[in-house]
């Protein structure tokens, strides 16, 4: 039976490389591999997952120097010589091995205030938004993201950067800025027009090339920067 | 990087794309036809037109150059907070002060 | 047997996205940015040799008569023009509504790029 040679990080930013010989399979994905070694070879190895069907986004790793779900990416595809190398997600702390934290991904996501502030209550009658209007057609493009973190992974601005939102945070702005249910605008455009905010973005598009959702936070981010020029440009920023 | 910065940045860069495409049919053409300087002073000393051009791209080049080095140095260096500004500014106030000496000297008789 | 230690490395690899062409073509428009603000100030000093009148100008205009400064000035067309046509495609992708053919501009630029360098090569010569 082939085998496969792995290099799974373990530790924490200090560790390094483990080569493990994995079997490999027909319809084998990464996330398969990596409990593979967790239940056969090695009971001590921390990892990450939940759905393994490409919904959760839990399994994000880095996979041949990319960011990616492992539950969805198939080991025939991105093999190379017979080799896989395998690593936590790039640009957040490492925890232990294949398990990075992701506080400081949600704590941007709160500083870019990417958190709905209603108008109305729960007893107030639902309000009807019609999925045909401009806003809502920007926004409907946008919200599928599930916090997965790929796109801040693959981001070199949010490297380079420590001040930087990231496309993730800036792309649920981007979605909320377009919900007319929110009320919370004027601090949201001063929140991604701050310095770290939108305009820190080169439109790289490494984060729209990574998400496994299709998603275009390039788009997005290109939005707020219109949003803010025009906001500003009418005094309404500081 | 804040909005100021990104206007002044996209800005420049927006009023620099005619001037540039202009300067490189400048370039090609004195380069092809081995222009000298007398030949080039012939054609810009007492010129309104090649004064203001080439004095809004100096402008414009030293805002866009001084805001796109400090980007860099941000991102790619250790300078924080005060030092890049600093940087910015040094930077962009030279280029403006050798390029206005560099269009008297070519325009002003 | 599995679990053997097999390489030391600092940190693990993390830049696969750098062989994407975008990113790429993002790399080329700050490094021909940064090659363009040193080159200015040098261009400006050039031409403030104007000021000493038309000998001081023509002597430096004849030391470009030199091939090898013939292939540089080539360069710093290429820089230019790469900057400004990638630049363009940035100030469209930031400013119009999202349109498909990225990969296709940035190619563009880059191929418009060294087809205006090898221009001026070629009449400069």
């Amino acid at each position: 039976m082939a085998e496969i040679a792995v290099s799974l990080w373990r530790g924490k930013a200090d560790g390094n490389y483990q080569l493990y010989r994995v079997p490999q399979r027909d319809n084998q994905t990464v996330l398969d591999v990596v409990t593979w070694v967790q239940r056969n070879a090695d009971p001590t190895l921390t990892y990450r997952f939940a759905c393994r069907v490409g919904m959760c986004g839990s399994c994000a790793m880095t996979v041949n120097g990319r960011p990616r779900w492992t539950c969805r990416t198939h080991t025939a595809k991105v093999i190379k010589n017979g080799k896989l190398e395998i690593g936590p997600l790039a640009n957040l702390p490492i925890i232990k091995d294949l398990a990075c934290d992701l506080e400081p991904f949600f704590e941007k996501w709160q500083a870019a205030k990417g958190v709905f502030a209603p108008r109305l209550t729960r007893v107030d009658a639902i309000e009807r938004i019609p999925p045909s209007t401009a806003p809502r057609l920007a926004a409907d493009a946008a919200i599928e993201c599930i916090n997965c973190a790929v796109c801040y992974a693959a981001c070199d601005t949010v490297r380079w950067n420590p001040d930087y939102l990231g496309p993730a945070a800036l792309n649920r702005a981007w979605t909320l800025l377009n919900d007319v249910r929110d009320v919370g605008q004027r601090q949201r455009l001063q929140a991604v027009a701050a310095e770290g905010g939108c305009h820190a973005c080169h439109s790289h598009q490494s984060c729209q090339q990574h998400c496994p959702n299709a998603l275009n936070p390039t788009a997005s981010i290109a939005g707020l920067k219109r949003h803010t020029m025009t906001a500003y440009l009418k005094g309404e920023l500081e | 990087m804040n909005v100021r910065l990104y206007i002044l940045q996209r800005g420049s860069a927006a009023l620099m794309v005619p001037l540039v495409l202009l300067h490189l049919g400048v370039i090609f053409y004195a380069s092809a036809r081995g222009l000298s300087a007398a030949d080039i002073f012939a054609r810009t000393r007492g010129s309104l037109f090649w004064g203001s051009f080439y004095a809004a791209f100096v402008v414009a080049a030293a805002t866009h150059a001084a805001i796109g080095v400090r980007s860099i140095a941000a991102e790619w260096t250790s300078l924080r907070g005060a030092a890049l500004e600093v940087l910015m500014w040094s930077f962009g106030l030279l280029l403006a002060a050798l390029g206005f000496i560099a269009v008297a000297a070519v325009v002003l008789a | 047997m599995n679990g053997l230690w097999d390489r030391q490395r600092r940190g693990f690899s993390r830049s696969g996205h750098r062989r994407d062409a975008l990113w790429l073509a993002a790399l080329l428009h700050r490094l021909s940015g940064l090659a363009l603000a040193a080159f200015l100030p040098l261009h400006f000093l050039a031409l403030a040799l104007a000021l000493k009148g038309e000998i001081a100008l023509d002597g430096f205009l004849r030391w470009t008569a030199n091939p090898l400064v013939k292939v540089a000035e080539m360069g710093l067309v290429f820089f230019l023009s790469v900057h400004v046509l990638g630049g363009i495609r940035i100030l469209l992708v930031e400013n119009l509504a999202w349109f498909q053919g990225q990969k296709q501009l940035a190619t563009g630029a880059l191929i418009g790029a060294l087809l205006l360098a090898l221009m001026f090569l070629v009449r400069a010569a």
